[in-house]
């Protein structure tokens, strides 16, 4: 191929030259190009290297099923691999490259593979590499996993970037009565007859230009541009750059839009690319049609293309693509092709395979019949066409002739795979040697070539036909077809016993013979021939060579097409970038970030935040360069000694509200909640149906009628909805409003020794929290000296004298304000998460770490929680025999028998004499206890604590170090009595 | 996507809603035997076809909905709050 | 039949590949096996062998309505570990993987497991410490290739992750199993088949069942779209349709439920990315390897609703493609290859069953949520035991439909009795 721009033809605009690069050269192009015109234009031939067997690659079509200029655009961290440089829309500036070669793709040493060739059948990597050769000797996988090393190297095609992807993408949603895709001649009449009948339509085309087949056409730019302004007046939303890349349930298409793709320098803030997501009533599939190649010795030769290509490359984009040109061809489509680039000045030869045809149009060329390509000689590029003849018992070579570019038509297989999405299966049509896709039982509508309706006129009716069923109307669709003479199929030309290479999927490099040794070795089905060669698994997805695969396998098992079957096309029509799908939610902004009303407040006073679900809460607030570890050991012995002030603000709340909200309540949580006297907490435990522990928290009565649960941090989205459940669903007749308050409030604890009297001095009445006014697990309404209303309940976490106080949250920083100027007047300080696990643990009060969705209430130790009283949920399943059983793990306090060594959260706990096995408990959580004056933990033991009183077990930690000596204790570990927190 | 009709909001995508189960299965009461817990709570017809089963517009009005979908084609039948009295109002008002 | 060996792939090369015959034969029905086992899947090829293999028994039949191994053990993302810790998983999981290790030469085809570690990405100190539970219960447990590694380890060994300052979700560590990896789903399916045939098994495609004949507590036969065909004992193992055989059989509910699992796979890359990495923090899951090929082959959570359809939805597309962008930023430009779902049966604990049944000559095989590609080997294995003995051995006493009665959960999530939440 020697391809050289014409002067003059095409839809290029010559007044707009534009310089790219391309691997390190400047070429020139103008506007309107691809990157594959303009490569061919400037006499670039071998423009990629094949998969396995690094074969010279150049322009094999001028689409998206492109199998040979597939390169790298962009560079360093916008380096796009894999990009079909016939999709690729030309650019002032754009830089592009080879890949899969080395040094470059001119030059591979890669190639070397191809000598090899007749080793590397389909799947003989099957059947080697497991150990020494030559029979395999040897264990296990470590020499398969050497040689997976060069294999590895070897396969994969372009090199991902390894910088993160700077630019950004959007995702959008629209809604629409019909789709259309495409806007080739039926989808443009689609389009405007649902328009112009009054619907709301989109149109989505893939190419920059509107047109389809029409672009092809130089005698069909009137009726395009007439078409183009009728739709754009009837009000279709037009999207070029867009292609549908998948049909999904319920009418939903994904579409993604390349917004500056083609752009030099994209506007600041612009996205890349756009995914949609748009639910239409109906869908109209325009899609086209492909052209095929057949396999042949050498079809895969930079100089061998589709006839449609050819056609493009002259009509569309003003580049004559050869000057000594053969076509060959099945079909009567390739006769326009043959006479419009003899009138443009090439040599042309049409080889027609069939014997006689009756098409009329005049040729500038030779016509030959009953010819057919056996053979494309040249290395880099084609140099000549050996021919072979049909004699009817095979093939017999025929004759040769010169040429630098070979068109080939093989036939056109309709674009189904949209259709395929929605489970519609292809049906063969012997006459027309193509699948079509059979009706689809939900709204979507096949139009023009991609129905198999190859005439101009027709594809008009087809487009208006598929229009009007979306619309809801009856409406005939013209018949498939409409050649004069019809086609005659050919997949494959080769000679008896011929071992060269004719490439069935040329991206993956699967020749005629894979495909006969996956019948030989009984890989007879679709979809064992697909996997077993890899045949239409590249890029293209089997664009180019499914039919053929199938039609060889046919042929080997004596039957029919149909009876070897199709694949299922799988999502997406087209490779999308994941950037795409990602969207905005990327970065900083994968998932929500929830903040507490007092989150900005926390930062200012010197807070380190740590993750808690998608919460940041206080982990600790340093000191003077203090460490985590200085920091909240300071911070719990301070709340112990004096005081302390926590943001719990990221705490469920629910109001849970109504008559019969004491009755609800009385059935979720696992105590009595009946009696609950108004003005007072109770602390509660729900289980999950099947017994095992939920959630927990304290539930506030506020009136009769009128409660305020609180939840665990993470648990509160999971609890709101099971209570909703539970009441819509099983307790309907139950009178009780539910409603997720969680960030109405912001709340704090207050505790330690002098938290009553930090509280009482933040009050209008200093009493409103006096011990008889507010006596333990009390709730009173208060107002603050500032006038704020809020609700304080005495609780306690810490097993200290303490407070929550909630306020609502906009007025979270000034009760902060002047409840932390009391609380440091008075010597306290702020403390965080790590504090509050510290307290927690020495009281032996379990969270999330504890309860992790195994553990029974008994297990946790809270086995007195568990009414006997009354029936609740889990009440019936947690009683089953393994639940039951006297050597569960239950919760234990544990301290190091050294007292002044450490152990881990996560070590297991273990008889010292024994070396493995599952051991007899583990550590859930491990703290330095500043009351005790050494590090304790929590855990689980089996039988629970007493069953090792003066015991020794080994906290076993072998993935992080040596195991440490540990006694079991009560999970009480100060205070047990609770007299700190009733003071 | 699945589209849901919600009888408040009207048509959303599924991702707005979360699933919940088998519509189809009558909670014992709570001091039921355990037998009659495990079957509710453990077993499923898991049908393939028509189903009856339960979704919340967790990201809407919250309802809990009985939807009949089919498994295979993903088709819906049926939205229905799952409150039978709610249920009872909106077929009344119909 | 002619060996594979790099001797025969070089001696065919020269010679033409005449010497390759079938992998496995296309026999005609028998009237009767001894064994049906039906589905063709990964697990059901695998008992067949080993019933062959392991216990001598020849006359046994798979019967796969399709075509061999077009079900879940082509539609999975190939990921083999062993890193589970509930007492009777854990060691399941273990034998799987030693047989695992051993697979390529026991049936002379290539299942190309690579050992190329499984790295499970920790954002938390709790994180850390839930993990060191599991991971040291694995060294205790003959794993002696589980560790956590800290940050810097982390990057040495897996340099292209997110570890950026602005990043969400900060990384702090990782859980690693060394000897985990992935496996090539197709060839460990036709290793199967090729073996268990060679063994006089008869792999009978194309043939579904469309009846179960029954004589009381026994069935005695199997309507086929090939013909009845009648049996000594029948293992089902039908991932994806284990209730609709179940109430073919005229048996009632099971604790499964049916939901589907997409898998996602890019376009061939030049090799990224040499381990399995793992991600699950924030309500995100996703899971990410680079196929031989070249392909990046990753996954994430359930569509979350009950399905049978083999088709995904584009919320997890896009929920599974922000996870890889956080995960691996590089990726923005990588573009999608091709989507997919398979139909997983997930049950009502996240643990599987190979179990007896009601009925006293038939064997369930079920219940693999996420688990059914890595427990292939045993799970054939001890299926083949079970059906062949007659009595579930020690290694499987816990995988029987009874254990929720018991009060037993094999819950390596804590997610509790709903299936959608195994993931």
């Amino acid at each position: 191929m020697s391809g050289r721009r014409l002067d003059k033809g095409g839809r290029i605009d010559r007044s707009k030259p534009l310089t790219f690069r391309w691997d390190g050269k400047a070429l020139q192009g103008y506007a309107g190009d691809t990157l594959a015109s303009a490569l061919m234009a400037n006499g670039q031939r071998v423009l990629g290297r094949s998969f396995k067997y690094h074969r010279p690659r150049g322009i094999m079509s001028a689409g998206l099923e492109e199998s040979g200029a597939i390169v790298t655009v962009g560079s360093s961290a916008r380096a796009e691999p894999n990009v079909k440089a016939t999709m690729q829309e030309l650019f002032h500036g754009l830089e592009a490259s080879g890949q899969n070669a080395w040094p470059n793709v001119r030059f591979d040493a890669g190639a070397v593979s191809g000598l090899f060739g007749r080793f590397f059948s389909a799947g003989f990597y099957y059947k080697t590499f497991m150990g020494l050769p030559p029979f395999e000797w040897g264990r296990g996988t470590g020499l398969w996993m050497k040689y997976e090393a060069l294999i590895r190297k070897a396969a994969g095609m372009g090199a991902a970037s390894r910088e993160a992807d700077p630019d950004c993408y959007d995702h959008a949603h629209a809604y629409c009565d019909v789709l259309v895709v495409g806007a080739g001649p039926a989808g443009l009449r689609a389009a405007l007859t649902a328009a112009e009948a009054g619907r709301d339509v989109i149109l989505a085309e893939q190419d920059f230009e509107l047109g389809g087949d029409l672009l092809n056409d130089p005698f069909a730019e009137p009726k395009r541009l007439a078409l183009i302004k009728a739709v754009e007046q009837a009000g279709v939303r037009v999207m070029p750059r867009t292609t549908v890349f998948g049909l999904y349930d319920n009418g939903t298409a994904g579409l993604v839009e390349r917004v500056t793709d083609h752009l030099p320098e994209p506007g600041p803030f612009m996205p890349r690319q756009r995914f949609w997501t748009v639910r239409a009533d109906a869908t109209v599939l325009a899609t086209g049609a492909l052209e095929r190649s057949v396999a042949f010795a050498g079809n895969d030769r930079p100089g061998v293309m589709t006839a449609a290509a050819g056609r493009a490359y002259l009509n569309r984009f003003g580049v004559l693509p050869g000057q000594r040109i053969v076509i060959a061809t099945t079909n009567d489509s390739a006769y326009q092709t043959a006479g419009e680039l003899a009138a443009a000045g090439a040599e042309v030869v049409l080889a027609d395979a069939r014997e006689r045809s009756g098409n009329d149009v005049a040729l500038g060329g030779r016509l030959q019949h009953g010819l057919a390509p056996l053979e494309a000689k040249g290395r880099s590029g084609i140099k000549s066409v050996q021919f072979a003849r049909n004699t009817g018992s095979g093939w017999q070579a025929a004759g040769r002739e010169d040429c630098d570019l070979l068109l080939v038509s093989g036939g056109w297989s309709p674009v189904v795979n949209l259709a395929s999405h929605r489970g519609v299966k292809p049906e063969w049509n012997a006459e027309l040697a193509c699948f079509l896709a059979g009706e689809c039982a939900e709204p979507v509508y096949m139009a023009g070539a991609a129905a198999g309706v190859w005439n101009a006129a027709a594809c008009d009716a087809s487009g208006e036909a598929a229009a009007k069923r979306a619309m809801g109307f009856e409406a005939m669709q013209p018949a498939p077809g409409g050649w004069t003479s019809p086609i005659e199929p050919l997949y494959e030309v080769r000679l008896p016993g011929s071992k060269a290479k004719g490439f069935v999927d040329p991206q993956h490099d699967v020749t005629g013979d894979d495909v006969r040794l996956a019948h030989q070795e009984g890989f007879v089905s679709v979809e064992h021939l697909k996997r077993y060669t890899t045949l239409g698994m590249a890029t293209d997805q089997g664009k180019m060579g499914n039919i053929i695969g199938l039609a060889l396998m046919a042929e080997a098992l004596g039957k029919e097409i149909p009876a070897v079957g199709t694949t299922r096309f799988r999502p997406p029509y087209t490779p999308v970038a994941i950037g795409a799908l990602a969207g905005r939610n990327v970065h900083g902004h994968f998932k929500a970030l929830r903040r507490t009303p007092l989150h900005d407040w926390n930062l200012r006073h010197g807070a380190t935040m740590t993750d808690a679900g998608l919460w940041h809460r206080p982990w600790y607030f340093a000191k003077n360069g203090e460490t985590i570890a200085e920091a909240y050991v300071r911070e719990a012995a301070t709340v112990r000694e004096t005081l302390g002030v926590c943001d719990v603000s990221s705490l469920g709340k629910i109001a849970v509200q109504g008559p019969d909200a004491a009755e609800f309540l009385n059935r979720v949580y696992t105590n009595g909640f009946a009696k609950l006297a108004v003005g007072k907490a109770r602390y509660g435990i729900m289980l999950r149906d099947d017994g095992m522990v939920m959630d927990d928290g304290t539930t506030w009565r506020l009136a009769e009628d009128d409660f305020m649960m609180t939840t665990t941090t993470t648990g509160a989205g999971k609890v709101m909805v099971w209570l909703e459940e539970l009441l819509q669903t099983r307790w309907p007749r139950l009178r009780v409003h539910l409603t997720s308050v969680s960030d109405q409030w912001a709340g704090v604890s207050v505790a330690g020794p002098k938290s009553r009297e930090a509280l009482s001095a933040c009050l209008a009445d200093p009493d409103a929290v006096s011990h008889e006014a507010l006596p333990f697990m009390g709730v009173v309404r208060v107002k603050l000296k500032n006038g704020i209303q809020g609700l304080a309940a005495r609780i306690s976490f810490s097993g200290e004298l303490a407070y929550e106080l909630y306020v609502p949250a906009d007025d979270g920083e000034a009760m902060m304000d002047l409840l932390w100027a009391e609380t440091k007047h008075l010597g306290g300080c702020l403390y965080g998460l790590e504090a509050l696990g510290t307290l927690r643990i020495e009281k032996g009060h379990v969270t999330g770490a504890e309860l992790d969705g195994r553990v029974t209430i008994r297990d946790a130790g809270l086995g007195k929680m568990a009414s006997a009283k009354k029936p609740y949920i889990g009440k019936a399943l947690q009683d089953r025999p393994e639940l039951l059983r006297k050597d569960r793990p239950q919760l234990a306090g544990i301290f190091p028998k050294d007292r002044s060594k450490t152990f881990n959260g996560g070590a297991l706990l273990c008889q010292p004499e024994e070396g493995e096995g599952f051991g007899e408990g583990w550590v859930t959580a491990v703290t330095h206890s500043p009351a005790l004056g050494h590090w304790i933990g929590l855990g689980y033991v089996a039988g629970g604590h007493e069953a090792w009183a003066g015991r020794t077990l080994m906290a076993s930690d072998p993935v992080r170090g040596a195991p440490v000596e540990v006694e079991v204790v009560s999970p009480h570990m100060f205070d047990p009595e609770g007299g700190r927190m009733h003071g | 996507m699945i589209r849901i009709s919600c009888p408040f909001c009207g048509p959303r995508d599924h991702a707005e809603f979360s699933y919940g189960g088998d519509g189809s299965i009558e909670y014992p009461a709570l001091d039921a035997p355990v037998q009659d817990w495990h079957d509710a709570v453990f077993l499923r017809d898991n049908i393939c076809g028509l189903q009856l089963e339960t979704w919340q517009h967790v990201h809407g009005c919250r309802m809990w909905l009985k939807v009949e979908r089919d498994t295979m084609t993903h088709e819906i039948r049926s939205v229905t709050p799952a409150h039978p009295g709610l249920a009872s109002v909106l077929e009344s008002q119909a | 039949m002619t060996r594979f060996s790099a001797w025969n792939v070089l001696w065919q090369g020269i010679t033409g590949q005449k010497g390759w015959t079938r992998q496995w034969r296309d026999p005609e029905p028998k009237s009767h096996y001894d064994v049906i086992i039906v589905g063709g899947g990964l697990h059901g090829l695998a008992t067949a062998y080993y019933l062959a293999k392991n216990h001598g028994l020849r006359n046994v039949a798979v019967l796969e309505k399709g075509w061999i191994g077009g079900g879940n053990a082509g539609r999975n993302t190939t990921i083999v570990r062993s890193n589970y810790a509930r007492p009777g998983n854990r060691q399941f999981y273990a034998h799987s993987l030693k047989l695992w290790e051993e697979l390529s030469h026991e049936l002379n085809y290539n299942v190309m497991f690579s050992q190329r570690s499984h790295i499970a990405l920790l954002h938390s100190p709790g994180a850390i410490d839930a993990a060191a539970r599991n991971y040291n219960t694995l060294r205790r447990t003959g794993t002696p290739d589980a560790e956590i590694w800290g940050l810097e380890q982390l990057k040495q060994a897996v340099p292209h992750l997110n570890y950026a300052e602005g990043a969400r979700f900060p990384v702090m560590g990782a859980a690693v199993q060394k000897r985990a990896g992935t496996a090539r789903h197709d060839a460990v399916v036709w290793g199967y088949a090729r073996a268990a045939d060679q063994l006089g098994v008869d792999i009978l495609q194309n043939c579904a069942v469309t009846g179960v004949e029954r004589d009381g507590g026994r069935i005695t036969a199997l309507e086929t779209t090939r013909g009845r065909i009648t049996a000594g004992k029948v293992g089902f193992a039908v991932a994806g349709n284990t209730s609709r055989l179940w109430n073919m059989a005229g048996l009632g509910r099971l604790p499964i439920e049916s939901h589907k699992l997409q898998a996602f796979v890019s376009e061939p890359l030049k090799p990224l990315l040499d381990q399995v990495v793992v991600f699950g923090m924030g309500g995100a899951h996703f899971y990410i390897s680079q196929s031989d090929k070249g392909g990046m082959v990753f996954g994430g959570d359930l569509d979350w609703y009950k399905s049978y359809a083999q088709r995904g939805n584009l919320p997890i597309v896009q929920d599974v493609a922000e996870a890889a962008m956080s995960v691996m930023p590089c990726l923005g430009r990588v573009k999608l290859l091709r989507h997919w779902a398979g139909v997983v049966d997930m049950s009502m604990d996240g643990s599987h069953f190979i179990c007896p049944t009601p009925l006293d000559n038939l064997y369930l095989n079920t219940g693999w949520n996420y688990g059914g590609f890595k427990a292939t080997p045993a799970a054939g294995w001890w299926f083949a035991d079970l059906i062949a003995n007659e009595r579930p051995a020690p290694m499987i006493a816990d995988f029987d439909l009874k254990r929720f009665e018991r009060g037993l959960q094999l819950d390596e999530r804590g997610a509790g009795p709903d299936p959608k939440l195994h993931g």
